[in-house]
C-alpha cells in the first residue's frame, strides 16, 4: 500500500467513523427520550384514573 | 384523544417522506459512491491516487453549505413568518453544517499532507476563509446556548445565521479569485474541469452526501422535537 493509498483510506474513515458517532449519539439520545415517553405514559393513565369520575351508562344508536 | 397524546402524536409529522426509507436510500447511496470511487473512477494522471479524496471532500464541502444556507432560509421563516419551528431547523441545520464542515476540514487537511507535505498553509486564503466560516457557525452555538430560551434566543439567533450566509460566497468566491493557485479549482465559470466517469462518480457522492445530511437533519430534529415535547408534558404533569 502506498503513502497516498494509506492517506485516502485515512480520509474515508475518518468520515464514517464521525457518521457512525453521531449516529451513535443519536440512538443514544432516542433510548432515552424513549425511556421518557414510557415514564410518562405510566404517570398519565394514574392521573386519569384519579381525575376521572363515574359515568352512567348510555344506549347509543 | 386527550391533549398529551395529540402532542405526542404530532411529533416527526414534518415530511412526507418516513426516516427509514431515507435512511436505506442513504446507505445505498453512499456505499454506491464507495464502489465507484475506488472501483469505477480513473485515477488522475496529476495528482494520482490522492484525487479520490475530492469525491467525498468537495461533496461534504457544498453540503456543508447547503446546510448553512438552510439555517440562513429557517432564520429568515422565523424573522419573517414568526414560523415556531423554525429555530429549532435553524439550529438543527448549523449543527448539521459543523459536522459536515469538520469532515471537509479533517479530508482537506489529509488531501493536503499528500499533495503539499504539510497538514495545513496559514498563507492560502482559501483555507483560512473556510476556517473563519466554520469558526463563525461555532460561535454560533456559544451565543444560542448563553441565552435563555425564548424569543429573544430565537431572534438572535437567527440574525446571527442570517448574517452567516454572507460567508458562504465569499468562502466559495475565494477558490476561484485567489492568485495563489494551491487549491484545486473544481467548478469554472464554464461548468466543471472534469468528465466521464469522474463527473459521473462525483455526481454520485454528491447526491450521497446531501441525502445522508437530509437524513440526518430529519433524525435530529424529530429527536430535538420530542425532547422538546417530554420537556413541556413534564410541566404539564408536574
Amino acid at each position: 500500500m502506498t503513502t497516498a493509498e494509506k492517506y485516502v483510506t485515512a480520509a474515508y474513515c475518518v468520515v464514517f467513523a464521525v457518521v457512525l458517532v453521531y449516529v451513535l449519539i443519536m440512538a443514544l439520545k432516542l433510548h432515552r427520550l424513549e425511556r421518557e415517553v414510557d415514564e410518562l405514559a405510566d404517570r398519565v393513565p394514574a392521573e386519569d384514573d384519579a381525575e376521572e369520575t363515574p359515568r352512567e351508562t348510555a344506549r347509543v344508536g | 384523544m386527550s391533549a398529551p397524546a395529540a402532542t405526542i402524536g404530532a411529533v416527526g409529522r414534518t415530511s412526507r417522506i418516513p426516516l427509514p426509507a431515507l435512511a436505506a436510500t442513504s446507505l445505498v447511496l453512499v456505499t454506491t459512491a464507495i464502489v465507484f470511487v475506488f472501483f469505477v473512477a480513473p485515477t488522475d494522471a496529476n495528482q494520482g491516487f490522492s484525487q479520490r479524496i475530492f469525491y467525498f471532500h468537495v461533496s461534504i464541502a457544498i453540503t456543508a453549505y447547503a446546510c448553512f444556507a438552510g439555517a440562513a432560509w429557517q432564520a429568515f421563516r422565523l424573522l419573517w413568518k414568526r414560523d415556531p419551528l423554525a429555530d429549532l431547523k435553524s439550529y438543527v441545520c448549523v449543527h448539521q453544517g459543523v459536522i459536515f464542515g469538520t469532515l471537509v476540514l479533517i479530508t482537506g487537511s489529509i488531501w493536503a499532507k499528500i499533495s503539499w507535505g504539510r497538514w495545513w498553509l496559514w498563507s492560502s486564503d482559501q483555507l483560512v476563509l473556510f476556517l473563519v466560516l466554520f469558526l463563525f457557525y461555532c460561535a454560533y452555538f456559544m451565543l444560542r446556548f448563553s441565552l435563555d430560551p425564548g424569543p429573544q434566543r430565537a431572534n438572535l439567533s437567527a440574525v446571527y445565521a442570517l448574517f452567516g450566509v454572507v460567508l458562504i460566497p465569499v468562502s466559495f468566491a475565494a477558490i476561484r479569485l485567489a492568485k495563489d493557485i494551491i487549491h484545486p479549482v473544481v467548478f469554472t465559470l464554464h461548468g466543471p474541469n472534469f468528465g466521464g466517469w469522474i463527473l459521473v462518480t462525483y455526481c454520485i457522492s454528491q447526491v450521497a452526501m446531501l441525502v445522508l445530511a437530509y437524513t440526518l437533519y430529519r433524525v435530529e430534529l424529530a429527536g430535538k422535537q420530542l425532547d422538546g415535547r417530554i420537556r413541556e408534558l413534564r410541566e404539564v404533569l408536574a
